[in-house]
C-alpha cells in the first residue's frame, strides 16, 4: 500500500514517546540528555513528513534550523553536565536536589 | 436674652455642674458639693422667677431647637412650658435641692463624695429633660439618661456585690420596659405622621380615629414604659433591691421623682390611651397596689418598707391614670413626692444614727433619742396614712372618688390598700420609734446634723399644708381646661371632700383609721413581731416577696442562659472551629499536598510535565 | 519498493531509539550513544525517502558526526564507571512508563482516526539547489541570527568549562 503521511506520523510519534520514556525513566544524566535529541529528531521527521506531503518546502528550511540549534544545545548542555560534574562529582539526577523546598 | 432661656439655663445647669465635677474638681469635697447643690439651688430660684414672669398657663408653648433633619423628617429639641411641665419643674428642683443639701450632711464622711454629687447633678439634668421635652424622642433619650443615672447611682458603692447586682437589674428591668416603649412610640409615629405632642394632641383630636385598630395596642405598649419605669407589676421587682444605694438616692430618685416619670410620661400622652388600655392600667396599677401592700407588712428592713410602700402609691398613681383621671394622679404625684422624700430622709438619719443598722427590730425608743427625726417622720407617716388634714388624704381621696365613679371594683382594691398602708407604717413606726431600745445601737443614737434636719423640716411642712396650697387646680387646668372653684373659707376647704364626695371620703377615712388601730394594737409593745405566728405560712410569703424574683429566676434567666450557652457553642465550635480553624486547616493540608510535588528532582518535574501535556493533549483533541 | 524500504527503516529507528534507553548489554552511556548514532543514521535513512536529500546529508554530518561524537567526548571526559546498580524505583518507573503511553495512546488514536492529507500528490523534492534558493532570499534574517546563535553558544561553552569560574 502507498506509504502516506499518516505512516511518517505514527513513527514520529513512536519515537517521540521513547524518548520522552527515556527522559522520565533514566537516571543518567548523558542518557536523559541523549533522549531528549531523540524527541528532537522525532520531531524533524514529523516536519520534513508534513513538507513532502503539502508540497511546501518550508518544513524542511524549519527542519535545518531546528537542526543548527540542537548542536549548539548539545554544546553548551554537555559543557553544563561537565560544570555539575566537576563540582558535585556525580552524574545521576537524583543527587542534584537543590531544587527542593 | 429672652424669656425663654430661663428655662434652658436651668435644664443645662446641673449638667454643667455634673460634667465640671467629674473634669475638674474630683479631689475637692467641699467644691463639688457646692457645685451641685448652688447648681439645683439656683435651678429651683431661676424657676420660680420663671414661673412669676408667665404665670400657669404661658402663651409661648415651647422652645424649639431642629436637632436632626433627615429629608421629611425632622426631630426638634424643645422646651414645653404647660401647667404641667411647670408644676413638675418646681417640684423637682425644690425636692431635689432639699436633697442635695441633705446629702451634704449624709455622705460627709463618704470618700467618693464627688463622684455622688456628680451623679445627683446628671440624674437632676435627665429629669428636668423628662419634665420638659416637648417630644417623644427627646423625652425617650432623657428617659435613659435617667434610667443611666439610676444605675450609677444605686449601685455606687460598687464594691459592694448586692449593689452592683441591684444596679443591673434595675438597668435591665427598665430597658425591659423601654422596648416596649419604644415599639410604642414607632407606631403613634407610623400612624399619627409626629412625634411632637402638641402636634399628636392636634392629630388625634381632627382625627379620632387615626389609629385604627392598632389603638389599644399602642396604648399598652406606651405603658410598658410606665410599667418599667414607675415600676408596676410584673417589672415591679428592681424597685426593692434598689434600695441597696444610699438612701438620699433612695429618696431621691425612688421615691419623689424618677419612679414618678412613669406616672408623668402617662398623663402627659393621656390622649393617646384608648377605652381598653386604661383598663388594663387601671387594673395593672390596683394589683400593684394591693401585691405591694401585703408584702410591705412583713417587711423588716425599714427601706425595704418605704419601698414597698412606694410601690403601692405609685400603683395608687397608675390606677388614678387608669380610671380617666389624670388630674388625681398628679395631685398624688405631688403630695407623695413630699412626704415619702420626708420619710426616706428620716429612715436615713435614723440609719445614721444606727451606724447604718436597718433592721427595725434592732431599733426602738428612738422617739426620745432623735425628736426631730420623730415628729417629722410622723408628719409624713400621718401624710401617707391618708388622715385629714394632712396633704395625703386630699389626694388619695381625689383618687378614690375617681375609682368610686368609674368602677367600684377598683374602690374596693384601693379602700383595701389604704387599710393596709396605715398598717404597715405604724408597725415601722411603733417598732422603731417607741417602746424600749431593743439593742444596744439604739441606746446610743443620737441625733443627726442641722443640715439634714432642716430639708426634713421643711418637706415636714409642705406635708402638712400640701393639700391647701392649690396644686389640685394646678393640674385642673391641664386636664380638663376649667377651674375648679376653691371653698370660701379655710375650715371649708379642710373638710371639701366629705361634702363633695362622702362615700369615698368617710370610706377611706374608716379604713385608715381601722389599720392604725390594728397596727397600734400589735405592734405598740411588741418585742417580737406577732404576725408569723398567727399567719403561719402566709407570713412567710409575704416576707419572701411572694416569691417572685425566684420565679423570674427559674423561667426567664434560665431561658436566657440556656440561648446564650447555645449561642456561645455555635460561636465556639461552628464559627471558630469549623469556619476558622477549618480554613486554615484545609489550607494547610491543601499546602502540604502541593509541597509534595516539589522533589527537587528534576525527573519528578519531567513527569508531571509529561502528565500535563497528555491532560491538555487530551481535552484539546477529545474537542474536535 | 519503497514501501518495503520505509517498513525497514521505520522498525530499525524504533528499535535503535528503544535500545537507546534501555539496553540490556551493558550499563554504560557509551552503549546508548552508539545505538543513538545507528538512530539517527536509520532516520536520515527516512529523510531520503521522503526526498529530503540535502537534508539527510545535513543529518548525518552535523548530527551522527558532530554532535555525537561530543557526546561521546564527554562521557569519556568524565570518565564514567559503569553505572552501578541502584535500586530502581518501581513506582516512579512505573508511571513514567503509563504516563508516556498514555501520550502514545492519545496520539495513535487521533492519527488513526483522523483523516489527514487530501491526497496531495507529493512532488516536491529537496535537492541542494532548492533549499538553497529558498533558504537566502526568504529565510535569510533566520539564517544569519543563527549564526549569531552559534557564536553565543560557542562563547557560552568556553565560559562554562572553565577550571575555576571566578
Amino acid at each position: 500500500m502507498t506509504i502516506g503521511l499518516e505512516h511518517y506520523l505514527v513513527v514520529s510519534a513512536m519515537l517521540f514517546v521513547v524518548g520522552l520514556a527515556g527522559v522520565i525513566v533514566r537516571r543518567n544524566l548523558l542518557v536523559i540528555y541523549m533522549s531528549l535529541e531523540l524527541m528532537l529528531n522525532a520531531a524533524n521527521l514529523a516536519l520534513v513528513a508534513f513538507s513532502r506531503f503539502t508540497n511546501n518546502l518550508d518544513g524542511q528550511v524549519f527542519v535545518f534550523f531546528v537542526i543548527t540549534v540542537a548542536a549548539a544545545e548539545v554544546a553548551v548542555g554537555l559543557a553544563l553536565i561537565v560544570a555539575v560534574y566537576r563540582r558535585r562529582h556525580t552524574a545521576y539526577v537524583e543527587d542534584l536536589r537543590t531544587l527542593k523546598l | 436674652m429672652t424669656l425663654d432661656a430661663l428655662p434652658w439655663i436651668v435644664l443645662f445647669l446641673p449638667l454643667a455642674a455634673a460634667v465640671l465635677i467629674t473634669l475638674f474638681t474630683q479631689r475637692s469635697r467641699e467644691l463639688s458639693a457646692a457645685l451641685s447643690i448652688g447648681a439645683v439651688v439656683a435651678g429651683f430660684v431661676l424657676s420660680v422667677i420663671f414661673r412669676g414672669l408667665v404665670g400657669w398657663d404661658p402663651a409661648v408653648r415651647e422652645s424649639p431647637v431642629t436637632w436632626l433633619s433627615v429629608g421629611d423628617f425632622q426631630v426638634g429639641f424643645g422646651l414645653r412650658f404647660d401647667p404641667l411641665s411647670l408644676a413638675m419643674l418646681l417640684l423637682v428642683t425644690f425636692v431635689a435641692g432639699l436633697i442635695h443639701i441633705y446629702s451634704w450632711g449624709y455622705m460627709r464622711e463618704d470618700r467618693s463624695q464627688p463622684r455622688y454629687f456628680a451623679g445627683l447633678s446628671l440624674f437632676t439634668f435627665s429629669m428636668l429633660g423628662i419634665v420638659l421635652s416637648s417630644n417623644f424622642v427627646q423625652l425617650f433619650v432623657f428617659w435613659e439618661l435617667v434610667g443611666v443615672s439610676s444605675y450609677n447611682l444605686i449601685g455606687f458603692w460598687y464594691e459592694r456585690p448586692a449593689a452592683a447586682d441591684a444596679g443591673k437589674k434595675a438597668f435591665l428591668a427598665n430597658r425591659l420596659g423601654d422596648f416596649g416603649f419604644l415599639i410604642g412610640i414607632l407606631l403613634v409615629w407610623n400612624r399619627l405622621g409626629s412625634l411632637n405632642f402638641e402636634v399628636l394632641q392636634g392629630n388625634l383630636s381632627a382625627n379620632p380615629q387615626a389609629l385604627g385598630t392598632l389603638a389599644t395596642a399602642a396604648g399598652l405598649l406606651i405603658f410598658c414604659g410606665a410599667v418599667g419605669k414607675s415600676a408596676q407589676f410584673p417589672l415591679h421587682v428592681w424597685l426593692p433591691d434598689a434600695m441597696e444605694g444610699p438612701t438620699p438616692v433612695s429618696a431621691l430618685i425612688h421615691a419623689a421623682t424618677m419612679v414618678a416619670a412613669g406616672v408623668f410620661m402617662l398623663c402627659r400622652v393621656a390622649f393617646l390611651l384608648n377605652g381598653p388600655s386604661l383598663e388594663v392600667i387601671a387594673w395593672i396599677g390596683g394589683f400593684t397596689a394591693l401585691l405591694s401592700a401585703i408584702i410591705g407588712i412583713q417587711q423588716d428592713d425599714i427601706k425595704r418598707i418605704l419601698a414597698y410602700s412606694t410601690l403601692s402609691q405609685l400603683g395608687y398613681m397608675v390606677m388614678a391614670v387608669g380610671l380617666r383621671g389624670p388630674t388625681p394622679a398628679m395631685y398624688h404625684l405631688s403630695t407623695h413626692a413630699f412626704f415619702k422624700a420626708l420619710l426616706f430622709l428620716g429612715a436615713g438619719s435614723v440609719i445614721v444614727a444606727m451606724h447604718h443598722e436597718q433592721d427595725i427590730w434592732k431599733m426602738g425608743g428612738l422617739r426620745k433619742k432623735l425628736p426631730v427625726t420623730f415628729w417629722t417622720f410622723l408628719a409624713g407617716t400621718l401624710a401617707l396614712c391618708g388622715l385629714p388634714p394632712f396633704s395625703g388624704f386630699y389626694s388619695k381621696d381625689s383618687i378614690l372618688a375617681q375609682a368610686a365613679q368609674h368602677s367600684s371594683g377598683l374602690l374596693i382594691v384601693g379602700i383595701i390598700v389604704a387599710a393596709l398602708t396605715p398598717f404597715y407604717m405604724f408597725r415601722l413606726l411603733c417598732v422603731a420609734f417607741l417602746g424600749a431600745g431593743k439593742s444596744e445601737a439604739a441606746g446610743h443614737a443620737q441625733e443627726s446634723p442641722q443640715v439634714m434636719l432642716w430639708p426634713m423640716r421643711f418637706l415636714a411642712a409642705l406635708s402638712i399644708a400640701g393639700g391647701f396650697i392649690g396644686i389640685e387646680q394646678i393640674y385642673n387646668r391641664q386636664f380638663k381646661g376649667e377651674q375648679v372653684e376653691t371653698a370660701a373659707t379655710f375650715l371649708r376647704e379642710v373638710i371639701a371632700p366629705f361634702i363633695r364626695t362622702p362615700v369615698p371620703a368617710f370610706a377611706g377615712l374608716a379604713a385608715a383609721l381601722v389599720g392604725l388601730a390594728a397596727a397600734w394594737a400589735l405592734y405598740a409593745k411588741a418585742a417580737h413581731d406577732p404576725l408569723p405566728a398567727r399567719l403561719g405560712a402566709l407570713s412567710r410569703w409575704m416576707r419572701n416577696r411572694f416569691y417572685f424574683d425566684e420565679l423570674y429566676e427559674a423561667t426567664f434567666i434560665r431561658l436566657h442562659d440556656s440561648l446564650a450557652a447555645i449561642a456561645g457553642w455555635i460561636d465556639r465550635w461552628i464559627i471558630a472551629g469549623v469556619a476558622v480553624r477549618g480554613a486554615h486547616g484545609t489550607t494547610e493540608l491543601v499546602g502540604r499536598a502541593l509541597r509534595l510535588f516539589q522533589t527537587g528532582n528534576v525527573q519528578t518535574y519531567a513527569f508531571l510535565f509529561a502528565i500535563g501535556v497528555a491532560l491538555v493533549l487530551y481535552l484539546v483533541l477529545l474537542s474536535q | 519498493m519503497t514501501s518495503v524500504l520505509f517498513y525497514i527503516l521505520a522498525f530499525l529507528t524504533l528499535v535503535f531509539g528503544f535500545l537507546v534507553i534501555a539496553n540490556p548489554f551493558s550499563r554504560s552511556p557509551v552503549t546508548s550513544a552508539m545505538f543513538l548514532v545507528l538512530a539517527i543514521i536509520s532516520l536520515a535513512g527516512l529523510f531520503v525517502l521522503l526526498h529530503a536529500y540535502f537534508l539527510a546529508a545535513v543529518q548525518v554530518l552535523v548530527y551522527a558526526g558532530a554532535v555525537m561524537v561530543l557526546f561521546l567526548f564527554v562521557i569519556m571526559l568524565l570518565d564514567l564507571r559503569v553505572e552501578e546498580r541502584r535500586r530502581i524505583k518501581i513506582l516512579a518507573a512505573v508511571g513514567g512508563l503509563a504516563s508516556a503511553g498514555i501520550i502514545l495512546g492519545i496520539f495513535l488514536h487521533h492519527l488513526l482516526v483522523a483523516p489527514l492529507g487530501e491526497g496531495e500528490t507529493p512532488s516536491v523534492a529537496g535537492g541542494t539547489y532548492a533549499l538553497g534558493r529558498i533558504l537566502f532570499t526568504q529565510y535569510v534574517l533566520p539564517f544569519e541570527i543563527v549564526s549569531v546563535l552559534l557564536l553565543v553558544a560557542m562563547v557560552g561553552v568556553v565560559l562554562l568549562s572553565k577550571r575555576d569560574l571566578k
